[in-house]
Parts: C-alpha cells; sequence; structure tokens
C-alpha cells in the first residue's frame, strides 16, 4: 500500500456497472471508470441525463455492485467488506437525494436521529445532543417536530443533510440534490453544502445536470458520457482546454460570469461617476 | 312480537362474544403469521432487497401460488375441507374455538397479500436512503417499511375484520355460534323476522364501528 497521506479518500478502480433491459439486452451505465476523490474536495459529476453519474455516485457507497473493479474508502476495499462491515462503514458515507427520501411518518428530530439509531454505541443523550447540534447545523433547529409533509422543499433538503451528516461521515455524496428546488431555494442549499465543506471538513460528491450549480459549488468537474469519464479538471481553471461539449459549455458559463462580474463592476463605477456629476451640477445651478 | 327478542336476548350476548372471539383469533392469526409473510412476499419481489438471492424467484413463486390457492377457496368449501386439521389443531371439529381454525387459515393469505401492496407504496428512495445509512434488512423492515406503511396497514386489517365479520357467520355451518349464526337459525331458518332484523341490525352496528375506528386511527397514524 502507498503512502495514507497521498492515498485519496476515495478511488475508484475501473468499475463496470450494466443493468438488465426489460427487452433482454444490457444497458451500461458505466464502463470501466476510475476516479479519485481527494479529502476536503468538491467534486462535481457531470453528464446528460442517461449518462450514468447518478450509477456511478451509487457504486462508491454500493447501493449499486460494480460488476467489475473496487471501490476504495480510506485505503479500504468495499467490495471486499462483509455485509455488517459495509454497514459499518456506510455510516462514513453520508448521501442525499433529489426527492429528500424523508421518512414522512417521523418528525424532523426522528429523521435525523433514524441513522444514529442504526448502530449500537449511542446513548439517547448523546442522541438528542447530537441531532439537536445537526439541526441547528441547517438552520431548523426550530422545526424539530415537525413532519416533513409541514416543510418546504428546500427545508426537507436541510433536514436530509442533518440527517446524513448526523454520524460525523468523511463524505456527502449528493444525487442531484437541487433538481426539484427554486433557484433561490438552490443558491441557499449550495450555500449551506459549502459551508459544511469548508466548517467540517466534509469531502462532497456531487452529480448535477445543472452547470450553474457546479460553478457555484464545485471545485473539480468530471464530465462523464455514455457511461465513460470524459474529462476532469479544476472549475476555476481558466487555462485549461475543454474536448468534451459539457466542459465547453462550462467553460462558458465561467467566462460569462466573470464578465457579467465585471461589467457589473463597471457599471457600478460609472452610475458613480453619473451620480457624482448630477451632484455637482446640482450645486452649479 | 317482540317476546322472541326477549327470550333471546342472552343468547345474543353469548352469540355476540363468540363471534368477538372467532375474530379476535382470526385477526391475530393473520397479524402474527399473514403480515411476516407479506413482508417476505414484498422483499422477494423482483428489484427487492431479497430478490437477488439465490433460489428467491422460486420461492417468491411457490409463496404467491399458496396464497392464490388458498384464496381462491369458497370459505364454506374451506371450512369442511379442513375439518381433520382443524381436529388436530383445536381437539374438535365443532365451536367458536374450532371455527377460529379455517377463519385463521383463510385470513392468513388474504392479509398477506393486503400487506405486501401496502409495503409497494412506499418509495423505493427511502428504503435506499436506509440502505445508504447502514440499515440491515430487518432494521428496513421494522423501521421503514411497517413505519411508513402503518396507516396502510391498519387499512387493512380494518378490511379484513370486517370481511371476516361476514365469514364468521358461515362459521355457524360447524356450529361455530355468533351473531351471523344466530341470523341463519332464528331468523332465516324459523322466519323469526324480528330476530333477523336485530341481528342484522347488530352487524350493521359492528361493521360501521369497525370501520369508522380502524379510518381514525389510520388517519391519526398518517402524518404523509
Amino acid at each position: 500500500m502507498s503512502d495514507p497521506r497521498s492515498e485519496p479518500l476515495i478511488r475508484l478502480d475501473g468499475v463496470s456497472k450494466s443493468f438488465a433491459l426489460p427487452d433482454g439486452r444490457r444497458f451500461e451505465a458505466v464502463r470501466d471508470v476510475s476516479l479519485s476523490v481527494r479529502a476536503g474536495e468538491i467534486l462535481g459529476l457531470i453528464g446528460r441525463s442517461g449518462a450514468g453519474k447518478s450509477t456511478l455516485l451509487r457504486l462508491i457507497n454500493l447501493l449499486e455492485r460494480p460488476d467489475a473493479g473496487r471501490v476504495h474508502l480510506a485505503g479500504r476495499d468495499l467490495t471486499a467488506l462483509k455485509p455488517a462491515e459495509l454497514r459499518r462503514e456506510r455510516q462514513r458515507l453520508g448521501m442525499i437525494f433529489q426527492q429528500f427520501n424523508l421518512l414522512q411518518n417521523a418528525t424532523a428530530a426522528e429523521n435525523v436521529a433514524f441513522p444514529l439509531r442504526l448502530h449500537a454505541g449511542r446513548s439517547r443523550r448523546e442522541i438528542a445532543d447530537r441531532v439537536a447540534e445537526c439541526l441547528a447545523l441547517v438552520g431548523l433547529a426550530d422545526k424539530a417536530d415537525h413532519h416533513p409533509a409541514q416543510l418546504s422543499g428546500g427545508q426537507k433538503q436541510r433536514v436530509a443533510i442533518a440527517r446524513a451528516l448526523a454520524p460525523q461521515p468523511d463524505v456527502l455524496l449528493c444525487d442531484e440534490p437541487t433538481s426539484a428546488l427554486d433557484a433561490g431555494t438552490t443558491r441557499e442549499l449550495l450555500t449551506t453544502l459549502a459551508d459544511v465543506n469548508a466548517r467540517l471538513g466534509v469531502t462532497i460528491v456531487i452529480v448535477t445536470h445543472e452547470l450553474e450549480v457546479v460553478q457555484a459549488l464545485c471545485r473539480r468537474a468530471a464530465v462523464i458520457a455514455d457511461g465513460r469519464l470524459v474529462e476532469q479538471f479544476e472549475v476555476a481553471d481558466a487555462t485549461r482546454l475543454a474536448r468534451s461539449p459539457l466542459g465547453l459549455e462550462l467553460a462558458r458559463l465561467q467566462r460569462q460570469a466573470a464578465s457579467l462580474a465585471a461589467l457589473e463592476a463597471s457599471a457600478a463605477e460609472t452610475s458613480a461617476v453619473i451620480a457624482s456629476i448630477g451632484r455637482r451640477e446640482v450645486r452649479h445651478a | 312480537m317482540l317476546e322472541n327478542l326477549v327470550e333471546l336476548l342472552p343468547e345474543i350476548g353469548v352469540a355476540l362474544g363468540q363471534t368477538g372471539l372467532m375474530l379476535a383469533i382470526g385477526l391475530g392469526a393473520a397479524v402474527l403469521f399473514g403480515g411476516p409473510l407479506g413482508v417476505l412476499l414484498f422483499l422477494l419481489s423482483p428489484g427487492q432487497s431479497l430478490s437477488a438471492l439465490r433460489g428467491a424467484a422460486l420461492l417468491h413463486r411457490l409463496i404467491n401460488a399458496v396464497v392464490n390457492t388458498v384464496r381462491s377457496f369458497p370459505f364454506i368449501i374451506l371450512l369442511v375441507a379442513l375439518v381433520p386439521v382443524t381436529r388436530v389443531i383445536a381437539g374438535t371439529s365443532i365451536g367458536p374455538l374450532a371455527a377460529a381454525v379455517p377463519l385463521s387459515f383463510a385470513a392468513i393469505p388474504y392479509f398477506a397479500r393486503l400487506v405486501e401492496q401496502c409495503l409497494r407504496e412506499v418509495p423505493r428512495g427511502v428504503i435506499e436512503a436506509a440502505q445508504a445509512m447502514g440499515a440491515s434488512e430487518t432494521q428496513i423492515v421494522l423501521r421503514v417499511l411497517v413505519r411508513e406503511a402503518r396507516a396502510g396497514l391498519v387499512a387493512a386489517l380494518t378490511v379484513l375484520a370486517i370481511s371476516f365479520l361476514s365469514y364468521s357467520a358461515v362459521a355457524g355451518v360447524v356450529g361455530g355460534g355468533g351473531i351471523g349464526d344466530l341470523a341463519i337459525r332464528y331468523g332465516y331458518y324459523r322466519f323469526q323476522t324480528d330476530v333477523m332484523v336485530l341481528t342484522v341490525a347488530i352487524l350493521v352496528a359492528l361493521v360501521q364501528l369497525i370501520q369508522f375506528t380502524g379510518q381514525r386511527v389510520a388517519r391519526r397514524l398518517d402524518k404523509r
């Protein structure tokens, strides 16, 4: 084994996954993908719908078992674990979903407590404290006794984040977490995720088809097309040459955002000048 | 005109007790055995967590076939056909305890099917979220499936209770007793219309009560 410090937190080694179609053929969702995620980074998996990005994400916590290849978490091969060991290891991999997937017949607090009660060794007191802490972290301390049906979409996703963070995971896997939310709520949620990454040091892998999300949140992006990893790059790197259509699109968005920011700055400057001219004219009159 | 009723009043009390006993045993067996059987049917069905195990498809088909076969028997045929089994289990083939045997026998697959249907209503994503958090099979059943489907399960039990209230009347054939038996023996065979009217009225009231209670509990439990 290599030096543990240089070992990435997540390492996918040539993973493949195919599904049986109703007509008997097989659909190759992920084809021989190797990908590393370093501790503390935010990686975006982008691609069109059906590209295999969600399947790739679900291979990380073995919600899908790879047909071939290995999945390593902090140097440990998850595919070789016994079921009980895998269940324990999954506490290190929090996950949130597009449809939130909260228990409807449980309060926000009960939902957050759910992963803590699955595994032995935590007292009632510890669980209650941790639940309160996590709900406060996502700004929902006052909604502890509400059921999901009484919460807005954004609030539900926050409860889901609190639930995922409760067992203090190293990684947060996000499967299209903002696709069911409006633009404003999406922005708020991305701020929360960025905060979770910065303050708690939780590594984030996020699947999305919204390039704006990648641009706002991710440091690195990996483009998936037809089940293959086509390219990966640092999002802020202006010098890179994109190869895939999505990569090009993202680069264009990045330039747009940069020029928009410049435009806004110069507009603010212009209006300041105009205002000062106006004041001068008033004085002259 | 009402002397029939006055004469019968003590019998009505006994009959109510017998109906209650048959229902309690039948429903108890349904929950105790039919519930787990329904969960198993659900978990073994294609795409669910146990379906990947070796032999799962075969077992699923087998349980399905047994459930369908038992459910296709007209209850009165089942009642008669099961007499030897009833003798072994209850020690006798007459009386409410004996009648409870075929009632349970019919209730178990009936409830299993209802449970299976209820569990299908639980969104797949919620089950996956629990798996992703490291929940075991048992934890998923008890803490996710039952919890999320609980309102539907109570509604299913209500449907079962009402169907078996009328099934229990048929049990009069083996001397099972109960309110329905009273309606047949006095109201029908002896043309005592007042008895018929009273017993049917009691049955109507019972059904209303069961339905009302079931619905209330289900609504209470449902936070969706």
